[in-house]
């Protein structure tokens, strides 16, 4: 898998159309969300991340008591709910509604969860139709191929892709222009929808107290998808809890910000079971299928719990400098990005995607637009230090121990650590107007190969520190000043390389 | 052992709650009610919603309002008391009081115009607030490529904190809320804004 991950990388380097695509998204992305959460809009986010997060760690800390309440409050409405320890149990118990009420066709609306468990495949194994609906996973469908992006799941198709395709798939007159092509996508769409026996859901929120799911749109695919069809089926990962509807005041304004940049989407629905006596339209029959599928692992670990705080908005993705390059299809699993790299190793277990940890430069950014604060940077190192311990593969050759054993040798020596940067100093080209140095020579090539290393500096903070004592009191503190530059990029380096070994 | 008890009891282990373990309370709810007047709610509203919105004076002049938008064209309306009482539902091309499901459905789906009310309006953000009912149906606002709707000034409140003061447990009222804050819209291809994908690709708000 891991072999794959690192291929897949350059795949995508090398695309430059891609690099261009995902680069313009994903900046409009950060340019939106910058926007509506800057202070002079929405003064008090910090505390409303703040208060998610609390909500959060509440409800999953007491999730057995919240789960059971939901149940007796979804049952009360006659509603059904279905509890599944994991996705073939999931799908088993869709498409087995679906056989027992004669259903063919299974209108979608854009659902991670489906992604994660192989929904669709699973119903056309068994002779049913899964229709995509919202655009984007339309698209992808037709494609035959996976989310790109937790929020924009075509993100890396271009016009001219759509056009070829629906020219292909639907037999249309070629056309690139995106008004046409979701016209034609509407007429399909809504002849689907309104054959379609059953209509499956995501949901971004289940309120336990009201047994409600709330899911959040634009393109309005979901009302439909929730409001025709006989049988409304939503599907949720038992996280997906908070406890009263008063609590949306909270995270429907974060959600929507955090996402694409809005205040409010569109649309928000609030189902709460299935038509009710008196209501005209709405579904017959109501399920909401809950999902372990490795959450409760996740949970029973103290650090990690957060993990599952994750409202599926995309902004880590947006903001990280690790998925702007690789894009989404070279992460493994239904979760790509940031998120995707702390959820699915621990999905599948430590040591299974083991080169997903280590693609991030831990810079810090995805915990710093997370709506509910998940600490992403400190999951990832606590997953490397699982990863580096089950992967027997992986442990350190007899070289890098030889190196490492070195290392702290010089480490622990002063002197030599000194006359060994005077060394270097001497031996690595001369640093021409700070230009790193792109090889090195023997078993260092190995590192090269992959990154650039720093030049030394000109003065080593040992050499700046002792001018700065000599020197005295005032006649010399301007010239030490003048250095204190190069003394910072000194320390810079030396943290990065701790960093990377 | 069935999956909802392997689910219950993994969590409980992992936890170290036992069976009917009360939760310590909750984080209170975060609901800050701006001090705004129905004036200032209305004007705000007005500002922000994601559509064109007008004011009417009387019901004979939302009557007007709604009939100008219609411009003759097909549409089908809700039995909210606001557009009964201003004649609405009784303007030429315009259908009403569906109780058969099916019925319901097949004008919608072939009206171009869909007319409702709105249980709530929302200043900030720009919003209406849809509790489905027997005079107010879900598909009314969905199907039909445009949406007016016709709200009495005393439903406009404030936003989202406001709303769940005042509503704190919606699934009481309703099997289905609905907040819509602009047309149907996706940027699913090349992030170009496209109108009315799945539902109305325009919006009107007429506040009597």
């Amino acid at each position: 898998m891991s072999a794959s991950f690192h291929e897949k990388i350059h795949v995508a380097l090398s695309d430059l159309t891609l690099q261009k695509t995902i680069r313009t998204s994903t900046q409009r992305f950060i340019e939106k969300r910058r926007d509506v959460v800057a202070p002079e809009v929405l003064p008090d986010y910090q505390e409303l991340r703040t208060h998610a997060n609390q909500l959060k760690q509440h409800t999953l800390e007491n999730l057995d008591y919240y789960l059971e309440r939901l149940e007796s409050k979804v049952q009360e409405r006659g509603g059904k709910v279905l509890w599944c320890a994991d996705g073939e149990s999931a799908t088993r118990a869709v498409v087995s509604i679906a056989k027992e009420k004669g259903i063919k066709i299974a209108v979608k609306a854009k659902s991670m969860l489906s992604e994660e468990i192989g929904l669709n495949e699973a119903l056309e194994k068994n002779g049913l139709e899964p229709v995509e609906t919202d655009l984007g996973e339309f698209i992808l469908q037709l494609a035959g191929e996976r989310p790109y992006h937790i929020v924009a799941p075509a993100l890396h198709k271009s016009r001219h892709d759509v056009g070829e395709l629906f020219a292909e798939k639907l037999g249309m007159e070629r056309s690139d222009d995106p008004p046409v092509l979701t016209a034609e996508a509407r007429r399909v769409l809504r002849a689907k929808f309104l054959q379609a026996g059953m209509g499956i859901s995501g949901a971004n929120f289940v309120v336990a107290e009201s047994g409600a799911v709330v899911l959040v749109e634009n393109e309005g695919n979901i009302r439909l998808t929730t409001s025709l069809p006989r049988v409304h089926i939503a599907i949720a990962g038992i996280e997906k809890l908070i406890p009263r509807a008063t609590d949306l005041a909270v995270f429907l304004k974060l959600l929507g910000r955090s996402a694409t940049g809005q205040p409010l989407t569109s649309y928000t629905s609030f189902l709460a079971g299935a038509r009710r006596p008196g209501e005209i339209s709405g579904p017959e029959e109501f399920y909401l299928l809950l999902l372990d599928n490795g959450r409760t692992r996740i949970l029973a670990d103290d650090e990690k719990r957060q993990t599952l705080y994750c409202i599926r908005c995309g902004a880590c993705s947006n903001v990280c400098p690790v998925y702007r390059r690789v894009g989404g299809h070279t992460y493994p699993g239904a979760y790509s990005g940031p998120i995707g790299a702390i959820l699915t190793p621990q999905f599948h277990g430590a040591g299974h995607e083991p080169a997903l940890p280590f693609a991030s430069s831990l810079c810090g950014a995805c915990a710093e637009v997370c709506p509910v604060k998940i600490d992403i940077p400190r999951m990832l190192l606590t997953l490397r230090q699982e990863t580096k311990k089950v992967t027997a593969r992986e442990l350190p050759t007899r070289v890098e121990k030889l190196g490492f054993r070195i290392w702290s040798w010089v480490m622990r020596n002063p002197r030599l650590f000194e006359q060994l940067g005077f060394l270097s100093k001497a031996v690595l080209p001369a640093p021409s107007d700070g230009q790193w140095i792109k090889s090195l020579p023997g078993p260092l090539s190995e590192w090269t190969g992959h990154r650039d290393f720093p030049p030394p500096a000109q003065q080593s903070f040992r050499e700046l520190w002792r001018a700065r004592r000599r020197a005295g009191a005032n006649s010399a503190n301007a010239a030490v000043r003048g250095n204190v530059a190069d003394g910072n990029r000194n320390e810079r380096r030396i943290g990065s390389r701790t960093d990377h070994a | 052992m069935p999956d909802r008890e392997r689910i219950l009891h993994r969590i409980r282990s992992g936890l170290g709650r036992h069976i009917d373990q009360p939760p310590p309370p909750p984080p209170p709810p975060r609901l800050m009610v701006p001090p705004m007047d129905s004036e200032q709610c209305i004007e705000l509203l007005l500002a922000n919603f994601p559509g064109e919105s007008f004011r009417a004076g009387s019901l004979a002049d939302a009557r007007e309002q709604v009939s100008r938008i219609i411009a003759g064209r097909s549409a089908i309306a809700s039995a909210a008391p606001v557009l009964l009482d201003a004649g609405i539902t009784s303007l030429p091309g315009v259908q009403s009081g569906f109780t058969d499901p099916v019925a319901l459905r097949d004008v919608a789906a072939n009206s171009e115009v869909g007319i409702s009310s709105a249980d709530y309006a929302l200043a900030d953000p720009g919003a209406l607030v849809l509790l489905s009912s027997s005079r107010e149906d879900r598909l009314i606002s969905l199907l039909p490529t445009i949406h007016i709707a016709v709200v009495p000034s005393r439903v406009v409140i404030s936003g989202l904190d406001e709303l769940f003061t005042v509503l704190p447990d919606p699934a009481e009222v309703s099997s289905s809320m609905v907040f819509i804050a602009g047309p149907s819209k996706t940027g699913d291809i090349e992030m170009k804004l496209t109108l009315g994908v799945h539902g109305p690709r325009e919006i009107y708000l007429v506040i009597v």
